[in-house]
Formats: C-alpha cells, structure tokens, sequence
C-alpha cells in the first residue's frame, strides 16, 4: 500500500494540472476555429467551444502513463486504450453526426482491449449473496458495461458543468468504495477520473466556457465502465451512477427507441420569460431527469445542476452502503 | 417530485439488490452435465436466457414503478 502512495499522488496531480492548464488554451484554438456552439439556455446569443474531450483525453492519458511508468500493469493498458477508442469515437460524432446506432455499437469495440488483456474476472459480485461465475457471459457484460456507461454519462451532459460535476462524484465514490475493497491498484488507477473531471469542472461549470462533447462524455464513460470491469465492482459502480441511469431508462422507456436527443421532436423543457427552466406539457417530449426535476416548478440551470449533484450524492452514499454489505459473505 | 425521485432512486437499489440475491441463488448452483466438452457452454447460455429474463423483469417492473411514482407529474 506504501508504495502505490508516491505514484497516486504523482498521476493525481499530473491529471489536474494537464486539464487545467490545457483547457484555456484549447478554449481560444476552438473559438478561433468556429468550433463553437449556442448555448441554448441562455437568454442572449452565446457561443460555447466544444468538444473540451481534447483536453480530458489528454490529462487521463499523461496520468495513467505515469502510472504505467511506476507499476507496469496490464490493467492500466487496457483502460487507458478503451477510454482512447472511446475518445475516437466521440470524436468522429462531435465532427460529423452519426445515427442514433452510431456509439451505442462503436462503443461495443471499445471494450475489446479489456478482453484482450484478460484483466477481468469472471465473477459477477453482489452485495449480501456473494458472487455468481459467469465466464461466458461475462464477456459479453464487458461489452455491454462499456457502450452502457459511455452512452448514459452522454445522455446526462445536457446542462451547464453536470456531466463533469456528476463525474467527480460518481467516480471518487468509485473510488473510495474499491479502497474499503482493499483493491488500491484499481483504486489508484481510478483517481485520476475524478480529478480529471474535478479540473475540467473548473471551465465546464455555470457559465460554462466549454463543454465536452461527446468525445468528453463518452471519455469519461467509457473509462469509468473500464474501472468497474478491471476492478470487479461492477454492480457497486451502478449503484453510484443511479441518477444517469434514471435519466437513460426515462428517456428510452419514453421514446421506446435508440435515438439521438437532437432526433426528438418534441421538448421536455422550455424557458420561462426570465430564462428559468421550466418542463413542458408535450405528451411527446421524452421524460427525463431534468423534466422530473422540473414538475415541482421553474428552477435555474444552476439549481437543476444541484439537485442533479444532490441525487448523485445519494446514490454515491448508497454504492458505499454496498460495499459493506458485499463483506457480509465474503 | 425530488422526494420522489429519491424514492425511485432507493427502489431502484433495492431491486439490484433483490435481483442480485435471485442471480446468486438460482443462477450460481445452475449446471448442467452429460454434454461432454459443451457442458460449460450449454449452462452459460442458459444462465445468460435466464438473466436476460431477469433484466427484462426488473425493467418491467421498473417502468410500473416510475409511473406509480410519477404520474401526476407525467400526466400535468
């Protein structure tokens, strides 16, 4: 455990200190290129850089690579490459937009360098009960987790600093259910996540200066699936990402398809006259976290984004809660 | 609503939870034998129907949750 300390703290700093000091000027390369969006719940014209997945990619690749530099594990191969593919493939949908199909099956292959490696388990691990083994169909869950938790990161960066704001909590309490886990390689791999997002949070949150695309989003999704596959902590790292979750499930259990958000027809949420989020009464609109969050009333971008980071509080205190419960068979 | 959301939320871990006991009881001892070489094959694609099912059933029951929970909402 000493000697993981020096390299934890080395890849923890290298990661905030890359996203930090690589997104401001990534912002102006970005505005001066016209890579830029409107931010639509603003009331006047702004227009936000994107995709900020350039500099997220590059602080959890410098950082696990000092990682690599101290350990030499496979582990931090396989979820360093599967977080890069899944960075490829945002990115080719940030450039050009692809079909609703596009990342859900482009993610699939992303998952690939964790088979290759073979840093899984076969062991399926449930709170109370203990484990299932699974080996066949395991393989076929590493596929699945990946394009799962990539796509539902994706589908919760609608406001403001949320997807980065969720991801800093989602993974440091990832993080420090696998360090009561006693699993600190995996642990140590991991912190890099969430201070990666914590920096990226800095320029991402309200007003947002850039936003992460969908090469940031499924970035951060796809290596935080990784993590939960290499580290067996598969239905512990569900639990934390309950609330992006809800939003997936609402979503499709409204429209009954794979579709991309910009696909919908009808809207969840409107603006009120001073530019308060409101949630609209079209019966086609998809249901969604946010719209849910709405019903009770107008609320700011700013106060949807807390009670989103409140929910995510919540469900982080629940995925500890089952790591403690996983010791009660083993 | 929030409180409601939290409501869903916690229903949704205790589902995992429930359907996690179901998977390690009924799926874990799961075999089958007399097929040679097949045997581990055969018994993970029956595992794999079985928990498929499973998912099935806890959307299910997930999607009779949300509206039980939601309904005013949905519907205003």
């Amino acid at each position: 455990m000493i000697e993981l300390i020096i390299p934890a703290i080395f890849s923890c700093i290298v990661a905030f200190f890359v996203v930090f000091t690589m997104t401001p000027p990534l912002i102006k390369f970005l505005e001066k290129r016209n890579l830029t969006v409107k931010d639509v719940n603003k009331k006047e014209d702004v227009m936000i850089a994107r995709p900020g997945g350039i500099s997220i990619i590059a602080g959890i690749v410098a950082s696990e690579l000092v990682l690599y530099a101290f350990l030499q594990l496979n582990e931090i191969l396989a979820i360093t490459i599967t977080t890069f593919t899944a960075f490829l493939i945002g990115y080719v949908d940030d450039r050009r937009v692809m079909g609703g199909w596009f990342k859900p099956l482009a993610l699939a292959f992303a998952a690939i360098p964790i088979i290759v490696f073979g840093v899984y388990g076969s062991d399926l691990a449930f709170p109370i009960f203990g484990t299932v083994q699974i080996p066949v169909m395991y393989v076929g869950l590493i596929i699945f987790m990946i394009s799962i938790t990539g796509n539902t990161i994706n589908s919760i960066d609608v406001l403001n600093g949320v997807a980065s704001g969720f991801m800093v909590i989602a993974s440091f309490s990832l993080s420090v259910c696998l360090f009561i886990m006693q699993n600190y390689e995996v642990a140590i791999i991991s912190l890099p996540l969430g201070f990666v997002s914590l920096a990226f949070y800095k320029y991402h949150k309200i007003p947002s200066k850039i936003f992460p695309g969908d090469s940031g989003a499924l970035t951060l999704g796809a290596m935080y699936g990784a993590i939960a596959i290499v580290g067996g902590v598969e239905i512990i790292a569900a639990v934390a990402l309950l609330p992006a979750v809800i939003n997936s499930f609402l979503f499709l259990s409204s429209v009954k398809q794979i579709v991309e958000h910009r696909q919908i027809k009808g809207i969840p949420v409107d603006h009120t006259d001073d530019f308060k989020l409101k949630a609209t009464n079209d019966k086609t609109a998809p249901i969604t976290l946010v719209r849910l969050i709405l019903a009770g009333g107008p609320l700011t971008e700013k106060q949807v984004g807390f009670a989103i980071f409140k929910l995510t509080i919540f469900s982080g205190i629940l995925a500890i809660i089952t790591t403690f419960l996983m010791g009660i068979n083993s | 609503m929030k409180s409601g959301l939290y409501g869903f939320l916690l229903a949704m871990w205790v589902l995992i939870l429930f359907g996690g006991g179901i998977l390690v009881t009924v799926l874990g001892p799961f075999s089958i034998s007399g097929f040679g070489p097949s045997d581990m094959l055969i018994t993970s694609m029956i595992k794999a129907i079985i928990a498929i099912i499973l998912v099935i059933v806890w959307i299910l029951i997930l999607s009779k949750l949300k509206n039980w929970i939601f309904q005013k909402e949905i519907n205003s």
